[in-house]
């Protein structure tokens, strides 16, 4: 479980995050929705650790992370996995490089053992035969799926998903979305998904974490999302028309 | 930011460079291909500049110093004592800045702003030490034999001069290059291109590690990393002197 608490971010004096509490509880998937600029990427990378926060908590099960050193940190981060918005593979390395690369730094398995486990990620994300190409080789889909298997490789508590379909067609997306969900349910991961795609909240997200402006203006269920009467959170939701319609089917459906 | 700003957070960055690596089996792979890339790779570079600088320095102490009262030996004396004191670690680091100094802020900078510095600190990575270490190591060791290369292939360029041109007799120019010949002047040579190769990698790896935005912004961090380690390599090479002959 991941919760926050009251956390407060600012860049050069101007408030990106106000006030966020939140908790994440294991083997669902938790997103983190808003506008583009809302702050998503900043309070990912803030639980993260990736940018130290102003003030406010963020507690890993009941240890408080904001108050750990490096070092101590360091014994977390071997249980965190992360896809970022780009992929962000290393450009210089192939892709069984790429998966493998946690486990050189940290295990000191034999070479066999590492390769049979790299080899089972990939065969996780469908990758069969991509081993030795480099990331500047792979299409967009691809790199998201590499990204997922160097994420996976270490066999995290905790995943998180900077819009994982970003940049993807729907079918893609669809593959993507459905992966993370089965890795979560598998092993009980604790995973939140920053997204502005409503095709996948409806699809796989079971809790909502709605920002807007840096500020939390909405906590649900993906069922209740369509049903609220919060305002800016409507005109996020309704942006698109497919939204609408599943809402009056649905209400016409119900009532 | 102001020059303190910035010294300030120079320190802080190498304290994370030089801090305990992760695994030494990785680092030390990694020091190889920065061997490699940056070390072996310039060795085309630095020998064309050099053969070039030998034989100009020479034609230069030839043609200036035309007179009677001037042993022509020593034409070969001069060229030898400034291209190992000055061209062979001074000019031949002005110009390593601008390859090694701009492929290593371009190539962290790229990292930085794809957030694969972000994804290495996730793992657990000190992304500073991993990326930046390697590089001053590998510098450190291979600039030096640079150097060495420099001097001779420069003295070679002299030497082709009097073949070519018989401004001077080449066997009177191979004399000079022997007199007075002093080991200090290589080990002068060789400390400052050790420190030249820390400040270029050190530097450029700042520049890079520090870019935010976008690919524009990694442009000018690397000509930020270019002219910043160039101006310290003369500053550096004015306080050694000053040191060395004291
Ligand atoms: N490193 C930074 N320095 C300064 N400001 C930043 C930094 N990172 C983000 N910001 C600012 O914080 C705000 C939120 O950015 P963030 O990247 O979190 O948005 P987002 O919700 O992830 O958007 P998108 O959906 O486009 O990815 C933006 O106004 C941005 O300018
Ligand atoms: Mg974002």
């Amino acid at each position: 479980m991941i919760r926050c608490e009251h956390i407060y971010k600012s860049f050069d004096g101007k408030t990106v995050l106000e006030d966020i509490s939140a908790e994440f509880m294991p083997g669902e998937i938790n997103m983190i929705i808003g506008r583009s600029g809302s702050g998503k990427t900043v309070l990912l990378k803030s639980i993260a650790g990736l940018y130290p926060v102003d003030s406010g908590d963020i507690f890993y099960g009941d240890v408080s992370f904001t108050s750990l050193s490096f070092a101590e940190r360091k014994n977390i981060r071997r249980d965190v996995g992360m896809i970022f918005q780009g992929g962000a593979l290393l450009d210089s390395s192939t892709v069984e490089e790429n998966v493998r690369f946690p486990l050189d730094m940290f295990t000191s398995e034999s070479a066999a053992a590492k390769k049979e486990r790299v080899e089972f990620c990939l065969r996780r994300v469908n990758l069969t035969g991509a081993e030795h190409l480099y990331p500047a080789e792979l299409s967009g889909g691809m790199i998201k799926r590499v990204a997922i298997a160097r994420a996976i490789v270490m066999n995290p508590k905790y995943l998180f998903c900077d819009e994982p379909n970003s940049g993807l067609d729907p079918v893609t997306s669809n593959v993507i979305d459905r992966l993370i969900y089965d890795i979560t349910k598998e092993y009980k991961i604790t995973t939140i998904v920053n997204t502005h795609d409503m095709n996948s909240v409806m699809e796989i997200g079971e809790k909502i974490v709605f920002i807007n402006g840096g500020r939390k203006e909405w906590e649900g269920s993906s069922k209740d999302i369509l049903f609220t009467d919060n305002e800016a959170l409507n005109s996020f939701v309704f942006a698109s028309n497919m939204a609408k319609k599943v809402r009056d089917a649905a209400g016409g459906a119900g009532m | 930011m102001n020059i303190f700003g910035l010294i300030g957070r120079y320190v802080v960055l190498m304290g994370k460079v030089f801090s305990k690596p992760e695994k030494w089996r990785v680092y030390r792979r990694r020091i190889v291909a920065e061997m490699e890339s940056l070390g072996f790779n310039s060795i085309g570079i630095v020998a064309l500049v050099s053969v070039f600088m030998g034989a100009v320095l020479m034609l230069q102490m030839c043609i200036n110093f035309e007179s009677p009262f001037i042993p022509r030996e020593l034409m070969g004396y001069a060229t030898r004592e400034t291209m190992i004191l000055e061209f062979s670690s001074t000019v031949v680091a002005l110009i390593l800045a601008g390859r090694v100094g701009s492929s290593i802020a371009s190539e962290i900078g790229t990292m930085r702003i794809t957030e694969q510095i972000d994804a290495l600190e996730i793992m657990g990575v000190n992304s500073a030490s991993y990326l930046i270490l390697p590089k001053v190591i590998a510098t450190v060791v291979f600039f030096p034999l640079l150097a060495i290369l420099s001097i001779i292939v420069g003295l070679v360029g002299g030497y082709a001069v009097t073949v070519i041109t018989g401004i001077v007799i080449p066997d009177v120019y191979l004399t000079g290059l022997k007199m007075y010949f002093k080991l200090f002047s290589i080990v002068y040579a060789l400390i400052k291109m050790v420190v030249y190769a820390f400040i270029i990698t050190s530097v450029s790896g700042f520049y890079g590690y520090y870019a935010k935005g976008n690919s524009l912004e990694v442009g000018r961090a690397s000509t930020k990393a270019v002219v910043v380690s160039s101006v310290l390599i003369l500053m550096f090479d004015l306080i050694i002197t000053q040191i060395s002959y004291l």
